[in-house]
């Protein structure tokens, strides 16, 4: 496409953004956890939030470079660019988000059959469909390929039998992407599908779990004879570990960015705390040189992340796709989090430790329950440990346990 | 800013891969062992004069390449790989830096083209205390203005790159009550002007400076004023570009052995205690990759207000000279017993991570300054 073309498409962008993005949403950006998730009891903040994912859903504009003819953008990587400059110039917030858009919609563009695409790409792109992800499994955590939830063909069914754990919003979701064994006989990552099961199937029961920080997306999910659609089985039956490996990638390098766009303006969230708590004056140097030190540190830290992230991404333009050093994001991301959660509690001293109670205020109590969520960062989405494991033998080369490389 | 190479960029790296990693650090042993007066390869300077590296920087119309330091820092990061002695980064950043940022036009018709060839090498003698100084700590060189005209000048400089190999020395020194320092060049043969080459720990050249009352003419006096913390910024990137190269030729040199080396009948490198340590040795070059990148990236920006610049180099910095300490560290520690031999590389670069470090300011002055530009 011209540099003139692309004028022209920003011009037009432009023009119907301003005629068509309610006034009230400008100027509240959000994120990648805070926005419209859509789905079948979805509910919306405002009105105004649900016009503006149906008028950017009929243009295809939530999901903007997918193919058109499953109800995406079919827009270029350059006008999905210039799309997204343009919704940041009005600071206007995505009209959906969600596991929908980030991780199962690439995953079938890249191993669905056509008329998995056709089933199943729409209402992720209208927002009808919630998705939540199920992988882990009470015994399966990093040793993620020795699950164990049983999936038996009947007819053109499967019935699936089992338990998954930390899947995060199953109480909220309409479909559940699931890892499941279809073959108990052979080697462990051999005997594996990918398949879809709709939430609504009798036997499908969910249950939230509490975390150390008082509350959590995270919940169990039981399946007591659930019956799938064997058409919903993505990759093929028993390939469906390249598939997983395929989705995680993709996760990972998500999850990377998320906590990328989460740190930003850390360093003024913790001067702001130092100087509230007594610790230099409302202006200019502060007095306790080793709080200085630690915030320059977790700010310039910050932004050598920042710097990363956009490297890989400029590499990925230039043609050279992220591999397995996506693994380099999420384990320094979530580590630079936890540390920058750790200094804030520190810099509030007595502040940074209540729990409840009209004694705090709302944001001394996010101090406590963001600190404590935090150490979970490195936890899910593949612990800092397997993804160190991901590097040095993927990346660096260095051989397994048993010798060989 | 886009931090992927350019295919022109890409190019001016594989021929600095090509010239520089066949002999690596064997070559700064040979020098040291065989060469101490030398310090460097007058005949691979030579060489680099001839491929127009040591004009990389300086401008067309003086002889050079008119590149920026984002091509520099790739033949940095190359010469850094085999910790190269050779003084590019300071006859280019330093020397003609300082030249090129505050030099009359007809300073730089007289010197750059001669600097750009190789066929002179021009430093800057800036430093006088162990430490880089804290802002608003006064040059202590002074430059006292002659009745007739031109100065005289009198102070000892430490620590100047190349500085007893340098055919011109540009001298920092205070002029009357004047809060910045000016900047004069020196010649190498000037009277009261001494030069000791410093034996140090990295065995990379490197001088103290006296000047005993050294007078100079008038057309010693470069123009430009407050021009030293630009100059010092873009030579503290270069330097972490050179450390860019040696971090990642150390770290490269312990998965070779982690994975040749056996112990227990296995190779060290599938342990895991080491796997996980290599790998977030990894994961500390690959950030300072990204923050050496932007930093010149940043200095190359037209008109780059000053600030910004000193923020890029700062980050650069600070995060290059922890990351070089901790890989050169951990070098020498999973290579084991041989690690602690002279006879192997890795303990080279365990000496030019420390040297390198504390060079241009430690991470402690770097982070310090980063608050002090931010308010705080």
């Amino acid at each position: 496409m011209s540099r003139v073309d692309l004028d022209a498409f920003r011009a037009d962008t432009r023009a119907w953004l301003e005629d068509n993005a309610p006034a009230s949403l400008r100027g509240r950006p959000g994120d990648m956890f805070h926005g419209t998730w859509g789905g079948r009891r979805g509910d919306f903040e405002s009105d105004d939030h649900r016009v503006w994912l149906e008028r950017m859903a009929a243009r295809g504009w939530t999901a903007p470079t997918w193919p058109a003819e499953y109800g995406g953008g079919g827009l270029s990587r350059k006008e999905a660019a210039v799309l997204a400059e343009e919704l940041k110039r009005l600071k206007l917030p995505a009209p959906l988000i969600g596991f929908g858009l980030v991780m199962i919609g690439p995953t079938l563009l890249q191993f669905g059959t056509e008329a998995q695409k056709r089933q199943h790409l729409p209402g992720i792109i209208k927002g009808e469909i919630r998705w939540c992800q199920g992988y882990s499994e009470p015994g399966s955590g990093s040793d993620l390929a020795s699950l164990q939830t049983s999936a038996v063909r009947d007819g053109e069914q499967y019935v699936i039998n089992g338990q998954k754990i930390w899947t995060s919003y199953a109480e909220k979701s309409d479909w559940i992407f699931c890892l499941v064994r279809t073959d108990p006989g052979a080697r462990k990552q051999e005997g594996i599908s990918f398949i879809l099961v709709d939430m609504a199937s009798p036997g499908v029961t969910t249950k939230p779990i509490k975390l150390i920080s008082g509350a959590s997306p995270f919940c169990e999910v039981f399946f007591d004879d659930v019956r799938a659609e064997a058409r919903d089985v993505i990759g093929g039956v028993n390939a469906g570990w390249t598939v997983a490996k395929a989705l995680l990638q993709h996760e990972r390098t998500m999850v990377g960015e998320v906590f990328a766009r989460s740190v930003l303006g850390g360093q003024q969230e913790l001067l702001a705390l130092a100087r509230a708590a007594g610790l230099g004056p409302p202006e200019g140097s502060l007095e306790a040189p080793l709080v200085r030190d630690r915030i320059a540190q977790s700010a310039m830290d910050e932004r050598a992340f920042m710097l990363t992230v956009q490297r890989l991404q400029d590499n990925a333009r230039a043609g050279q796709p992220p591999g397995p050093e996506s693994s380099i994001l999420k384990v320094y991301g979530t580590e630079l989090n936890q540390r920058r959660r750790q200094l804030a509690v520190e810099i509030a001293g007595a502040d940074g430790l209540g729990w409840s109670g009209d004694a705090y205020d709302d944001g001394a109590l996010g101090l406590t329950r963001d600190w404590l969520r935090s150490r979970g960062n490195t936890i899910e989405g593949g612990t800092s440990e397997i993804q160190l494991n991901i590097i040095a033998k993927r990346v660096l080369g260095l051989p397994d346990a048993g010798g060989a490389a | 800013m886009n931090l992927a190479l350019t295919d022109e960029q890409k190019l001016i790296r594989d021929t600095a891969k090509d010239m520089l990693r066949k002999d690596g650090a064997r070559r700064l042993r040979r020098l040291r062992d065989a060469a101490p007066d030398a310090r460097f390869s007058r005949e691979l300077w030579a060489e680099m004069g001839e491929l127009g590296w040591l004009g990389l920087t300086i401008p067309e119309a003086h002889g050079g390449a008119g590149l920026g330091l984002a091509e520099l820092a790739l033949v940095l990061e190359e010469l850094g790989r085999g910790l190269g002695p050779e003084p590019v980064g300071a006859a280019l950043l330093l020397g003609a830096g300082a030249i090129d940022a505050a030099g009359s036009e007809a300073q730089k018709a007289r010197f750059l083209p001669r600097l750009a060839t190789g066929e002179a090498l021009a430093t800057l003698a800036w430093q006088e205390g162990p430490h880089r100084p804290a802002p608003g700590i006064p040059c202590m060189t002074v430059a006292e203005a002659q009745p007739g005209g031109g100065y005289r000048l009198t102070g000892e400089k430490r620590e100047v790159v190349a500085g007893a190999n340098a055919d011109v020395l540009i001298v920092s020194a205070r002029v009357g009550g004047d809060p910045e320092p000016r900047l004069f060049l020196v010649e190498a043969g000037a009277t009261g002007l001494t030069r000791e080459a410093l034996d140090r720990v990295d065995a990379h050249p490197v001088a103290r400076v006296a000047l005993a009352g050294v007078e100079v003419g008038e057309d010693a006096a470069l123009p430009g004023v407050a021009a030293l913390g630009g100059v010092l910024d873009r030579a503290t990137i270069g330097l972490a570009a050179e450390m860019l190269g040696g971090m990642a030729a150390a770290l490269e040199m312990t998965l070779a052995w982690l994975r040749e080396r056996r112990q227990f009948g296995v190779p060290i490198g599938s342990f895991q205690a080491l796997q996980h340590r290599a790998a977030r040795a990894f994961v500390e070059l690959e950030l300072t990759r990204s923050v050496v990148m932007a930093a010149a990236r940043t200095a190359d920006q037209a008109g780059v207000p000053a600030k910004a610049l000193a923020q890029a180099a700062s980050l650069a910095k600070a995060r290059a000279s922890d990351a070089f300490a901790l890989i050169a560290d951990e070098a020498v520690q999973m290579h084991g017993g041989i690690g602690m031999t002279d006879e192997h590389d890795v303990g080279l670069y365990l000496k030019r991570a420390r040297v390198a470090a504390q060079s241009y300011g430690d991470a402690a002055w770097h982070r310090d300054r980063w608050a002090r530009l931010a308010g705080y």
